[in-house]
């Protein structure tokens, strides 16, 4: 059976992790018993984050409280070389905060206040357990918003998001993540606090913030993260125009990009992508449309109205049968919410789903959706297709019923011939989800050895002993202090993952 | 193989190297690396070398300069690739046949985008468009052995991995030599306008970028050229399309309460100040007021004025502890790019951060020996 969609069940804690749970009695004693879980029925919560198909029961699940929490945690698991791994809201969905069976669960979800809101600097200082939203809120109160705006924002944690570098919609004009945050307090897995980068937007030395972001868990826990924030534009125009035919809503991306206008988001849903979201949200998407699009331009007023006429005549030189204009922000809201709920509401038409996601640079779009859907075919499997058109960030979602036997590992094995299909367009294997455990083993189609053994040289600066989050995003984990090119012939088998049946 | 010159004045930093090589290709910049043993100190086209501490050694010039192949350039996917050795005017020459740019624009003439990659160098419009770190979406290097590794690709959205483009953004090629880099595009805008007004102080000046900054105008940059105590001339640079500009530049100069329109920028725009010490601040961006104010008498320079980075060139004489010390409440930092004689890393610098160690193990990792750019980093690494 295929490993990556089969459950992956935790070794029985008292069996595999003495060593954790004696650390545990240790924890109780200086951050609290009732903030130290080791009963199994309490650990179940924890055993997976978005990717549920993957799960791990820790040893142990710490709630901080507090960012000395944080500190003593590593530090007690630094000294026994316990693994630990990070956790904020746990909506991701590549299994990257998935626990390791015989360490500890850091959950950081209580550490939720916004330290400061600094509009004349335009910086949000946040905890890590603080909700996407919640920055924007704030921030809105002096008129200013936090750009990165993942579907998940209004449950996923900032932590989450500076850990995955995960971006959203907006990532076409506002950059993502990596772009948005300005420092971050981090404790390194032997304990150690450091502070990298900060409010002003340029310090001497070594750009480590901009390593640290994305990297998924393994180079340490960020207790606070400063957060640079926009101005609210003076104007934002949202329109959904719908399309009998697939290649023309993808042409239309490509003629609006190459027209010199740089909207704030292009997304695109697709015929079944629309079904689900109308049978969840009734968002009353343009009917027989085969494939839509929601566009949004912001800025200066006079920009965007003349660029938004410019879009709209494209969109109807490639053959747009219905747009809409959003007249109001509840209309431009209920156009958002198909799209940001198309994920969940793929539920509604299918036992069990499974997301992908995949970068392909956009010209190859209307070629990408073809061959995805002729891989569907020949798979027997159905696949709905909603995504950040403009940035060519794919989402296919793939349906199956976990009930027949074998739909799962088929489900898998499309949406990994969909990632191959990135790499060889000369896109990638992730634009926002990160690769966490799921798509570890896809990192060698995208990078060669050398590239990996290179990033490997971060991980082991940062944390020598391979104890922040093991066993996910390098599809071999090493011993610091092998060199490049001197692989061993038996690769290291990584003990975290507990037993996969 | 590497062209290989014999020692000539090409010294950096006052250390003259024992041999300057000008590899044209990826390998032979890997063979260069794996057949010396002593110290390698990679530059571009040699524009930026003040900006870093002097090297503590110099065995081998690697000139990338022969680097010079636009690799790539996919108009419709706004991105495009090109080694090392490619001026940023070639680059933008060529990628102006297609109605697009890179939007970085140092000052520094015949700078190669290896050079602005190592030293991060970036220009007034990086209050719209980012930095370096912004826009590099993927990077080539050659390691300290010799290794070839990549890191990122030619799309704009891709977290597959550790973003290893940020770490050799201004590492001065400490950490490698930076061989080929893949770029995110944007469009030529379709016109331009400035609005310029004298601003009388300091406090002004702060005013002034601040309420541009609070609101929803949206100018590539905005740039204050100043002189001791804060006195000097703001520019609101404006580019979009025609209706954009003129409503906007409209609306600029009621909010600041005067200036002129104008349809090119003034001459001091963009170009760095010259002076026996030339230093670049970062700050706190609402600090602007104070770290004018910190200044010495005699400083003159630039500032952008919303982002927190300031060019200023001070009096050969200055108190460079001083400055540092008045400006470390706005999180400010003050780095040397040029000097009338060497300083050592520390004075270049300033001081080190606590995650020092952690840039010293990083550094270790990737360059055990030493051997890349060394003594030209932060505390001396």
């Amino acid at each position: 059976m295929s490993q990556h969609l089969a459950e992956v069940a935790g070794t029985a804690p008292g069996a595999a992790a003495p060593r954790a749970l004696r650390l545990a009695e240790r924890l109780r004693a200086r951050i609290g018993a009732d903030r130290v879980l080791t009963d199994p029925a309490q650990l179940r919560t924890y055993e997976c984050d978005g990717l549920a198909t993957f799960r791990v029961r820790p040893a142990v699940v710490v709630l901080a409280g507090h960012r000395d929490d944080v500190v003593e945690t590593v530090r007690m698991c630094a000294r026994d070389g316990v693994p630990f791994v990070a956790r904020g809201s746990g909506t991701g969905l590549s299994g990257g905060a998935m626990p390791v069976a015989d360490g500890v669960l850091i959950v950081l979800s209580r550490l939720r206040s916004i330290v400061s809101v600094d509009p004349d600097n335009a910086r949000v200082v946040a905890e890590p357990g603080v909700v996407n939203l919640w920055v924007t809120r704030e921030a809105a109160l002096y008129g200013q918003a936090y750009a990165p705006d993942p579907s998940s924002q209004q449950v996923c944690s900032i932590g989450g998001n500076v850990a995955e570098n995960a971006g959203g919609a907006h990532c076409l004009k506002y950059g993502f993540t990596v772009n948005h945050v300005m420092g971050a307090e981090v404790v390194l897995s032997d304990g150690e606090v450091v502070h990298l980068g900060g409010t002003a937007p340029e310090h001497p030395g070594l750009d480590l913030l901009g390593a640290f972001v994305g990297s998924e868990g393994t180079l340490g826990v960020a207790t606070q993260v400063t957060l640079r924030t926009i101005q609210a534009p003076e104007s934002v125009r949202t329109m959904l125009v719908g399309f009998h035919e697939v290649a023309d809503a993808a042409g239309t991306v490509s003629d609006v990009i190459a027209a010199g206008i740089l909207p704030a988001a292009i997304e695109m849903m697709d015929a079944l992508a629309i079904e689900a979201a109308e049978a969840a949200v009734q968002c009353g998407y343009p009917h027989g449309a085969v494939a839509v699009l929601v566009i949004e331009l912001d800025g200066p007023r006079a920009e965007v109205d003349e660029q938004f006429r410019l879009v709209e005549e494209i969109a109807g030189a490639r053959n747009a049968f219905e747009t809409r204009i959003a007249r109001d922000d509840a209309e431009r809201a209920l156009m958002w919410r198909g799209r940001k709920s198309a994920f969940a509401a793929v539920g509604r038409i299918s036992p069990a789903y499974y997301v992908q996601d995949g970068v392909i640079p956009r010209t190859r779009l209307p070629e990408v959706l073809a061959e995805i859907g002729r891989l569907a075919d020949e798979a027997g499997v159905r696949v709905a297709n909603v995504f950040h058109a403009g940035d060519g960030n794919l989402h296919p979602l793939i349906l199956f019923d976990d009930k027949v036997p074998g739909a799962a590992p088929a489900a898998e094995e499309l949406g990994f011939a969909i990632l191959d299909l990135c790499v060889d367009l000369g896109g990638s294997i992730t634009g926002e989800h990160g690769v966490g455990v799921e798509k570890k083993s896809k990192m060698a189609r995208q990078f060669t050895d050398a590239d990996l053994d290179t990033m490997q040289l971060v991980r082991c600066a940062f944390d020598p002993a391979g104890i922040a989050n093991p066993g996910k995003l390098f599809p071999t984990p090493r011993l610091c202090g092998e060199r490049p090119g001197v692989r061993t012939a038996d690769d290291r088998r990584d003990p975290s993952l507990g037993e996969v049946f | 193989m590497a062209s290989v010159r014999g020692a000539r004045p090409d010294a950096i930093g006052g250390v003259v190297p024992a041999e300057v090589v000008e590899p044209a290709t990826a390998d032979e910049v890997a063979e260069v690396l794996r057949s010396t043993r002593g110290s390698v100190v990679p530059v571009g086209a040699g524009t930026k070398t003040g900006w870093a501490a002097p090297p503590s050694a110099c065995d081998v010039l690697l000139r990338t300069t022969g680097l010079d192949r636009i690799v790539e350039h996919e108009p419709g996917d706004l991105v495009a690739v090109a080694e090392a050795g490619v001026t940023l005017d070639a680059f933008q020459r060529r990628l102006a046949e297609h109605g697009q740019m890179l939007a970085l624009d140092p000052p520094e003439e015949g700078a190669t985008l290896g050079g602005i990659v190592g030293a991060n160098a970036s220009g007034p419009r990086r209050l719209r468009y980012g930095t370096v770190r912004d826009l590099l979406i993927g990077v080539t290097v050659v390691l300290a052995d010799g290794t070839t590794a990549r890191s990122g690709g030619k799309v704009v959205k891709n977290v597959a991995g550790y973003d290893l483009g940020k770490l050799y953004t201004g590492a001065h090629g400490g950490l490698g030599v930076v061989v080929s880099t893949s770029w995110r595009l944007h469009p030529l805008p379709k016109a331009a306008g400035a609005v310029v007004l004298p601003v009388g102080d300091a406090e002004a000046a702060g005013r002034l970028a601040a309420a541009v900054a609070r609101s929803t105008l949206t100018p590539t940059a905005v740039e204050l050229s100043f002189v001791a105590g804060g006195r000097g001339e703001l520019v609101v640079l404006f580019e979009s399309i025609e209706a954009s500009v003129r409503a906007q530049s409209a609306t600029a100069l009621a909010l600041l309460g005067g200036g002129e329109e104008r349809a090119e920028v003034p001459d001091w725009f963009g170009r760095r100040p010259e002076g026996p010490l030339v230093v670049r601040l970062a700050y706190a961006p609402a600090a602007l007021p104070d770290v004018l104010a910190a200044l010495p008498d005699g400083a003159s320079g630039t500032a952008s004025a919303c982002t927190g980075v300031a060019y200023a060139a001070l009096p050969g004489e200055a108190d460079l502890d001083a400055l540092r010390a008045a400006i470390t409440p706005y999180d400010g930092s003050a780095v040397v790019l040029a000097a009338r004689g060497p300083l050592d890393a520390a004075a270049h610098w300033g001081p080190v951060a606590d995650s020092f160690g952690l840039m010293t193990r990083v550094k270790d990792q990737f360059d055990p020996a030493r051997r890349l750019s060394p003594g030209r980093l932060l505390g001396g690494l």
